[in-house]
């Protein structure tokens, strides 16, 4: 789970960091309500993705007024996929300098690394290809965290030696977001050193474990609901489907993510596109079945649906039946082309015959079929 | 031959009174697998499907003489059953569980440097088969049969997938080993290939991974390096977008990193045949 910019500087401000005066406006009149109370602010877009600032989603109002105007330009507006829900409004800092400190796991490491860089304020990415010397790293062992010469070490390596005890507070109360909260990316980019010498998040960046959200049930609770995305993936969500949107007109299910995966990438290989990626696992139960296909037929984008099975404990007949009373229940119509391999794969497809569904004779075949049917089809409307 | 995996190995199940551990350990035992018992803290003293219950593993490891264990509990128990097994001198461990959480699973991977004997197989993972001779997880046994392929995974299903069609085309297979598809894992494609490397009784490989990480790449530096294997690989997610999670919490593209195309390129470059799909695994590898 991706929280949003003033979620995330709410979390850590409970760790006890220091962030800059803000309020979430829902509505242009509340952003001026903010620029009033606050002063000068920074008008931002709230969504769970990077690249605001350049899709034009953060602009500076130093009068209520100009707070207003920003607000109805940001509201709204598609960063990204994401509909923008709501802006923050921040007071603008006195900045004197702008350092990069984060948390994320190095997967080639299997561990949790800490950066820290006095080159804040840009992607951590394009500082590691320009001046990979400029970021100090650290593993801390996983159990008892760093340790305060570690961090003295750091904060040395960094070229960050005179902000030595600040500096090494404020890490040891953002590494609690790693046992504490789950978090897989915990970062503050870029962490600000005031005019004033204060040492302030200047934006926030926290990405939760989505694995541990059954013992992370405050995140949830507050969180968990908020962040409006996509409306299928809203409602798969819902439903308990593994679902990710994409942009295509083919409605694709599979069972297994590995098999789902190379299912889209089969259908763009025949001159298709996947409309998403839903994976129903491997029991694949007719309740499932009907759940996906449900959520797949709301997107009026979708023109047909590939559905790509292997049977491995799975058996196909109890597939295919399942099948067969999901599309009736729902009153399906589009076309739809089913493979089916692996245990009982002729009783299955046998099944499918009998009720007038295609089956695929393998999946690169029923990848072709269903992009030839849904061409041959009249788009919905 | 094989790796890992042989007609000798005892085996044990962890949560083997529970409705997924009864189920499987059920499939192990008819295929031939040696399982000498399994474990279920407060059902120790009874005995399951013939074999006997131990409170723990390291019960068990002193009644059984157990090497290597199946892991088949809720991910809120699984890391503490990776970490009993590997004190209790286990040294294969196969976790299957879905859902174990990161930061779990970075504690359990330190712990096991205590444990260098230990290997461990996952989590999120069907685990691994020797045809004909013995299992620990949830490959299915009739898709597989007997031979000289390596098969090696990130992937449930795909494997079955690959596995049935090596079969149907009379290409066996030596060992089939599923990685898992989390991002944290224990043993690499890298691993899995050295042992495949130094199995004389396997002559050919088939590596399938998928978007996220890079442990594909690496996997492709050390093919490159040279190999006896005759070796096929194929990726999956060539058409994912950026920054979504596709099904397995590691199959994640981050920025431009864990591209298929970056892991494509990575095994060409090191000399190895990449399957458009996998249809074509068969044809490239006879």
């Amino acid at each position: 789970m991706k929280l949003l910019e003033y979620q995330a500087k709410e979390v850590l401000a409970s760790l006890g960091i220091s962030i800059p005066p803000g309020r979430v406006a829902h509505s242009p009149d509340e952003a001026a309500e903010a620029c009033a109370a606050l002063g000068p602010v920074a008008v931002k877009a709230q969504v769970p993705v990077g690249g605001r600032g350049k899709a034009g989603g953060i602009k500076l109002a130093s009068t209520p007024e100009e707070a207003r105007r920003a607000a109805e330009q940001i509201i709204g507006m598609d960063i990204k996929g994401y509909k923008v829900p709501l802006v923050y409004c921040e007071a603008a800092l006195e900045i004197a300098r702008e350092i990069y400190l984060g948390f994320t796991v190095d997967r080639d490491a299997r561990a949790n690394i800490l950066m820290l860089s006095s080159k804040g304020g840009m992607d951590i990415e394009q500082v590691a290809s320009e001046s990979p010397d400029s970021i100090a790293r650290l593993y801390p062992n996983p159990w008892r965290g760093p340790l305060g010469f570690e961090l003295n070490a750091l904060v040395f390596q960094a070229g960050l030696g005179e902000l030595g005890r600040p500096l090494m507070a404020l890490i040891k109360k953002l590494y609690r977001a790693i046992p504490e909260l789950d978090a897989v990316t915990a970062e503050i980019n870029p962490l600000v050193v005031t005019r004033s010498g204060d040492i302030i998040a200047g934006d926030a960046k926290l990405e939760i474990d989505d694995n541990a959200m059954w013992r992370q049930l405050d995140l949830d609770r507050l969180y968990g609901s908020l962040i409006e995305g996509d409306p299928y993936e809203v409602e798969a969500k819902k439903r308990g489907l593994i679902y990710v949107s994409l942009d295509g007109e083919i409605g694709i299910i599979g069972n297994g993510a590995g098999l789902c995966m190379s299912t889209l990438d089969l259908v763009q290989r025949a001159g298709g596109g996947a409309a998403n990626f839903c994976d129903i696992g491997g029991g694949a139960r007719a309740e499932v079945v009907e759940n996906a296909l449900g959520v797949i037929m709301m997107n009026p984008r979708v023109k047909g649906v590939l559905m790509n099975i292997f049977g491995g404990i799975t058996r196909c007949d109890e597939v295919a039946r399942g099948l067969v009373t999901a599309r009736d229940n729902l009153k399906m119509k589009l076309p739809l082309v089913v493979r089916m391999s692996g245990t009982n794969e002729e009783e299955g497809r046998a099944i499918l015959k009998a009720n007038g569904i295609e089956p695929g004779a393998n999946a690169w075949e029923a990848a072709q079929k269903i992009v030839e049917l849904t061409r041959a089809a009249a788009p919905r409307s | 031959m094989s790796i890992l995996l042989d007609a000798s190995t005892r085996v044990i199940v962890q949560g083997i009174t529970g409705r997924e551990g009864a189920f499987h350990a059920e499939q192990m035992l008819a295929m031939g697998t040696k399982l000498v018992g399994g474990t279920s803290p407060g059902k120790g003293g009874t005995t399951h499907l013939g074999v006997p219950v131990f409170n723990t593993v390291y019960d068990a490891v002193a009644a059984t003489g157990a090497t290597a264990s199946g892991i088949f509990v809720p991910p809120a128990f699984a890391p503490d059953a990776i970490m009993e097994a590997a004190a209790a001198g286990v040294t294969l461990i196969a976790c299957i569980t879905e859902g174990i959480p990161i930061q779990d699973m970075i504690r359990v991977k330190d712990f096991l440097r205590g444990y260098p004997s230990a290997r461990l197989i996952g989590p999120n993972c069907p685990g691994l088969i020797t045809p004909g001779v013995a299992k620990i997880g949830i490959i299915p046994q009739r898709i597989t049969r007997p031979g000289s392929v390596g098969l090696v995974s990130r992937s449930g299903t795909l494997t079955y997938e690959v596995g049935s069609a090596l079969s149907a085309a009379g290409m066996g297979q030596s060992t089939i080993v599923g990685i898992g598809g989390d991002p944290v894992l224990g043993l690499t494609f890298s691993d899995v290939i050295s042992l495949f490397e130094a199995d004389l009784a396997t002559d050919r490989l088939v590596v399938i991974g998928e978007i996220g990480g890079s442990d594909e790449e690496h996997a492709a530096e050390l093919l490159g390096r040279g190999s006896r294997l005759k070796t096929i690989a194929f990726i999956s997610g060539r058409t994912a977008p950026e920054g979504k999670r596709m099904g397995h919490a590691g199959a994640i593209i981050s920025g431009n990193r864990g591209t298929a195309k970056s892991k494509e390129e990575a095994f060409r470059r090191a000399g190895v045949a990449v399957a458009e799909t996998t249809d074509e695994i068969v044809g490239l590898l006879s």
